[in-house]
């Protein structure tokens, strides 16, 4: 069965890393649907959340041979139901058919701030799980959507 | 991250050397006797310290850099250590790809060493300026570039480390030339911490048991793994607890002798008709240090439908990559299988006889099939000649017939398949026996890839015997084409008159042309002691490898 599923793995904070990480989906044809990547509490390490779509197969393939990796130190399976993820996002919005009052509106009731502004446009920050986010983007598809920028998954497990 | 893998830093020589003098250091405190490599610009300070050492370490120049990269391959699979080879960045370092994917294909331990410009021009497409280390990302087991020289000597000591743990692979330094001309200290003592050992994984123990002790007609499917750890006389017990026959991977040949009864030879695509009905026929596949290559299963899908596997492998990545396990034993070979041993009771099932194969011993009459050529070079030669082989029909035609007694005397190139593999491999296979006689079997399509290589072993006066098999075509492509494409020839007819013998001699070596088995036998007894000697033995260019 394909499902999405989470992996994260804490790696040698070191350049050419990313190039291993990404080339070992590559190599097997796996697409990545988003990866996010940054220092750890040690600068020695980094920790990458990568999302991606797969059957039984594929993850045991992707865990096993990221795990072979020399600068991978760690990789864990996150359970998509359980773990505590969240995505951030940046939308531009066009600010034109709706009032400034509206999008506002729409921008609080996801818990949203605005970030930047002018005369013509709007540029709020969403946070929250991808499903949230992929409804305001729906939303403000009607008010008009200039750029979107979302920094894929973030997670790790629940619990200590 | 680069402290957390030191542990200690004492001793330090107060004299700050040179990054390339730092390398050669090293590389003796790594045991390293002989490097393979070619100079080039990026390199030339590398190859001064060669120069300065060269009591300590013994340079090979091959006639390319593919050539270095084969014959430290087969260096390593014999001397059992990792090897060494060196080439300057660009053109230098793009020749080794194929020599580097050969190693991680068949899991052999070689440092491959590249220079390159200075940190500050990476990237600017300077002269021979290549990313080598992009490049090569997905063929080795680790990679680095040394950015800066107070790396430089812990990550040599570390690529040989992780070359040499676990299942062997290359692994590649990157050195830019300003690296090689700066100076720091260099620690006589420096120590790594203990790489994090993946201990063998013994858990279904029990269950690999009850599985063999239920099983009616246990197989035994012995592979690189076996090789590459000499535990054929624990598989040599196993298939006498069990009855089990035994058959090999190209990579498994010589892991058991040829001449154990129990042994049926080569299974898979091309294997002999005992081993691949054994395996087809069995309840139980046993397989050990294999990755189920699609050579050796064909189609996975239907591979073993209605048989129970066992996977023995140190790689846990292998586990289920090809084939789902019943029972998968993740680990090193020379723990789990005594472990095996000692939990299994002796079924002695009786073995049916008829399965044995025998290969003919001697050639069955005096004409210059490949069979019979094989047979009589075999025949020629002690179970401890090593044997080299280039890539196509006369690598299946050694792999079924040829009568391997002892691990590391078939050397091939298995996984990768790369045609021009013999005669590097010859070289270094020679070298690493002190210069004793070897041979290698070769197709006049392989052979024309990298014979140039006959230079390196002329010069270092190798006694290789090289039995050309010259039937005028690609023959295992031909083969193909007159199976499946309706004999539509395409571009595998080689229109060539080359003069092989004439040749050999050209390079210094000597050759001749045979045209039948005793002439054959005559030919191997006038090889010279000192440099290689080349046997035409024209075939017909419709023998084909018998599929099973």
């Amino acid at each position: 069965m394909t499902e999405k599923f989470i992996v994260g793995i804490i790696v040698s904070n070191h350049f050419g890393v990313l190039n291993r990480v990404a080339g070992l989906y590559a190599k097997r044809g796996y697409n990545i649907d988003s990866l996010a990547v940054g220092e750890t509490e040690d600068p020695a390490y980094s920790r990458m959340t990568i999302v991606s779509t797969g059957d039984e197969y594929m993850r045991s393939q992707v865990l096993e041979q990221l795990n072979k990796l020399h600068d991978v130190k760690m990789v864990v399976l996150l359970d998509s139901e359980t773990a505590v993820s969240i995505e951030h996002m940046l939308v531009k919005l066009k600010l034109g058919k709706e009032s400034k009052t509206t999008i506002s509106e729409l921008i609080n009731s996801y818990a949203g701030n605005v970030m930047d502004f002018g005369e013509d446009f709007i540029t709020a920050e969403i946070s929250g799980a991808s499903e949230k986010l992929e409804r305001f983007i729906e939303q403000a598809r009607e008010i008009g959507i200039l750029e979107v920028c979302r920094s894929g998954l973030i997670s790790v497990k629940q619990g200590i | 991250m680069y402290l957390t893998a030191i542990t200690t830093c004492v001793n330090f020589i107060n004299m700050k050397i040179t990054g390339a003098d730092i390398l050669i250091k090293e590389l003796m405190r790594q045991g390293v006797d002989t490097v393979f490599g070619y100079p080039g610009g990026y390199v030339i300070d590398i190859y001064d310290e060669l120069y300065k050492n060269a009591d300590n370490i013994r340079h090979i120049l091959p006639a390319s850099e593919q050539g270095a990269a084969f014959a430290a391959n087969a260096y390593a699979r014999i001397t059992d250590k990792p090897s060494v080879v060196l080439a300057t960045g660009g053109p230098g370092a793009t020749n080794l790809v194929t020599g580097i994917a050969a190693a991680y294909l068949d899991s052999v331990a070689v440092i491959f060493i590249t220079g390159n410009v200075s940190v500050p021009m990476l990237g600017q497409d300077s002269f021979q300026d290549i990313d080598i280390v992009g490049c090569t990302l997905p063929i080795v087991k680790h990679s680095y570039i040394v950015k800066d020289i107070c790396h430089l000597q812990w990550i040599i000591a570390e690529a040989f480390q992780i070359a040499n743990t676990g299942r062997k692979g290359p692994v590649h330094i990157d050195i830019p030339k300003n690296v090689q001309q700066g100076t720091y200290d260099y620690d006589p003592n420096l120590k790594l911490s203990e790489p994090a050992k993946r201990h063998s994984d013994l858990s279904a123990l029990d269950k690999a048991v009850s599985l063999i002790e239920k099983s009616k007609r246990p197989y035994i499917y012995s592979g690189g793994g076996v090789t590459a750890t000499n535990t054929g006389d624990l598989i040599i017990k196993l298939s006498e607890m069990t009855g089990a026959p035994i058959g090999m991977s190209l990579m498994g040949i010589g892991s058991v002798p040829a001449s154990y009864y129990n042994n049926l030879g080569m299974s898979g695509m091309f294997g002999t008709e005992a081993a691949v009905t054994a395996m087809r026929e069995a309840d139980l596949i046993i397989a050990l240090g294999v990755r189920f290559s699609d050579r050796a299963t064909g189609s996975a899908g239907k591979f073993a439908e209605n048989t129970s596997v066992i996977h023995i492998d140190i790689d846990p990545a292998e586990i289920g990559k090809n084939i789902q396990p019943d029972v998968c034993l993740c680990g090193d070979l020379r723990d789990i299988l005594p472990a095996l041993l000692e939990k299994l009771s002796d079924m002695q099932l009786s073995i049916d006889e008829k399965k044995q194969t025998r290969i003919s011993e001697s050639p069955r009459s005096d004409n210059l099939t490949p069979q019979n050529i094989i047979s009589a070079v075999n025949g020629h030669y002690d179970e401890n000649t090593v044997v080299t082989t280039d890539v196509g029909q006369h690598q299946m035609w050694v792999a079924q017939n040829y009568r391997f007694e002892k691990p590391k005397t078939l050397l091939s190139s298995g996984g990768l398949g790369a045609m021009g593999y013999g005669l590097g491999a010859g070289v270094g296979a020679s070298l690493a026996h002190g210069g004793k006689r070897t041979v290698l079997f070769t197709g006049d399509g392989s052979f024309l890839m990298n014979l140039s290589e006959l230079k390196t072993a002329v010069t270092h006066k190798l006694p290789i015997t090289i039995i050309l098999f010259n039937n005028g075509t690609l023959g295992m492509v031909r083969q193909m084409q007159t199976l499946s494409f309706d004999k539509h020839y395409s571009s595998t007819t080689l229109e060539n008159n080359t003069d092989y013998p004439a040749l050999a001699k050209a390079f210094g070596a000597a050759g001749c042309t045979v045209n039948n088995i005793t002439e054959l036998k005559d030919a191997l007894e006038k090889a010279p002691l000192d440099r290689p000697y080349l046997i035409e033995c024209k075939i017909d260019i419709d023998e084909i490898v018998e599929t099973s």
